[in-house]
């Protein structure tokens, strides 16, 4: 009798461990799903994609504090266009070797839901004229790009939510 | 008929040329082969320094860099050896920290002073307090390099861009692209890749967000 009491109890108790251990692995691997580390040609897809979407890419880095501040202001412009074909793009210029210590958790912490990845691309020189030949590389850097209507803006200095929302509207005629 | 046409032609071409030198300088600033004028900035040590004050260099590695960019501090070693490299040849490094004290309060002055004893950095480091010469040349990032050389009394410049090929990764560098310069200029050869791009921390202009 004892016995079986110790044995309910166990069995119990061994689930609840276990359903919690799925739950964190499910939500770290949530997390961790959420950021990747890409190469050249997973950029390339959206500079140089077909369809009627406004791509926003902006080049950022963890490390770099005017990138930081404005990144709020593409996570909300992202939610206001949520039904447009408006796609934010971070890109983040982390090296690889920070991408498990330093990208996810930031990326986690600060809950961002655009689409983020870092790009592993060391040798600058070899790609940065092809974002645009005007960026010089300092960051932050944003493109706006939609091929299928041939117009794209690039801007090498911080953007305002205000900007965004008016460069959308009066370049690009996307509206919320 | 025919007199005022030459004068109209050189007018019109002295506007051309006005208007067009006029707008690269306040878009772009320098180019390769662009003749760059003198810098004359306060260095840590307090003293003054020119470029025309130094008679046995035979150019110069002007490096706007800073204290507080990752990017720039990665390099702060690499810029060390090219100063211990190259200044014996004639040709010495000038840190340039051209950061807005407002927007970056740790690129202070007394920081500058602070870091360049920390580092003992060889070289001089000027402050760029007004942010003129940044602009003048059309720097943008930390850290942004233009290799001056000597030609007569002019400076002129013969290499923009980054140091070399991997800022996170001093082992792994494949392209170094200051030294392949200066080697080209000191083997009397022109510059073979005279222009480059890395990214780096935008330069903290001031009233700038």
């Amino acid at each position: 009798m004892k016995y079986n009491a110790f044995m309910f109890f166990r069995r119990i108790f061994c689930t609840i461990v276990l359903l919690l251990g799925f739950l964190w692995a499910g939500n770290a691997m949530a997390q961790t799903n959420k950021v990747t580390m890409e190469k050249l040609p997973h950029l390339q897809k959206y500079l140089n994609s077909s369809s009627d979407t406004t791509y926003i890419i902006n080049f950022w880095a963890t490390w770099c504090k005017p990138c930081i501040e404005e990144l709020p202001n593409f996570e909300a412009i992202q939610q206001q266009y949520q039904s447009k074909p408006v796609q934010v793009v971070l890109v983040s210029m982390d090296f690889a070797k920070d991408f498990e210590k330093k990208v996810i958790p930031f990326v986690s912490r600060h809950k961002l839901k655009s689409t983020v990845f870092l790009l592993d691309e060391p040798d600058q020189n070899a790609w940065i004229d092809t974002v645009d030949p005007s960026w010089s590389g300092a960051i932050p850097a944003t493109l706006f790009v939609n091929n299928s209507r041939k117009q794209r803006l690039f801007l090498e200095k911080p953007i305002t939510l205000a900007q965004l929302q008016e460069y959308l509207t009066s370049k690009f005629s996307q509206n919320p | 008929m025919k007199k005022p046409y030459p004068l109209f032609v050189l007018l019109l071409s002295m506007l051309a040329l006005f208007s067009s030198t006029a707008y690269r300088l306040a878009e772009t600033g320098y180019q390769v082969g662009d003749t760059a004028s003198d810098i004359r900035l306060k260095n840590v040590n307090g003293q003054m320094v020119s470029l025309r004050d130094q008679k046995d260099a035979k150019g110069f590695i002007v490096t706007f860099t800073c204290n507080t960019c990752p990017y720039a501090k990665l390099y702060e070693d690499r810029l060390i050896q090219l100063h211990q490299k190259y200044a014996s040849k004639g040709y010495p490094v000038i840190a340039i920290n051209p950061n807005d004290v407002t927007a970056s309060p740790d690129d202070s002055y007394a920081d500058m002073q602070k870091r360049a004893k920390d580092k003992k950095f060889p070289f001089v480091y000027l402050h760029d307090e007004t942010q003129e010469v940044a602009k003048r040349y059309g720097a943008t990032r930390t850290p942004h390099v233009y290799v001056l050389t000597k030609s007569g009394q002019d400076l002129k410049v013969s290499y923009i861009g980054a140091i070399d090929d991997n800022s996170g990764d001093p082992a792994k560098v494949q392209k170094r692209y200051v030294e392949a310069a200066i080697d080209n200029l000191l083997s009397g050869k022109a510059v073979q890749q005279a222009s480059t791009k890395a990214i780096g921390c935008t330069i903290k202009w001031r009233n700038n967000s």
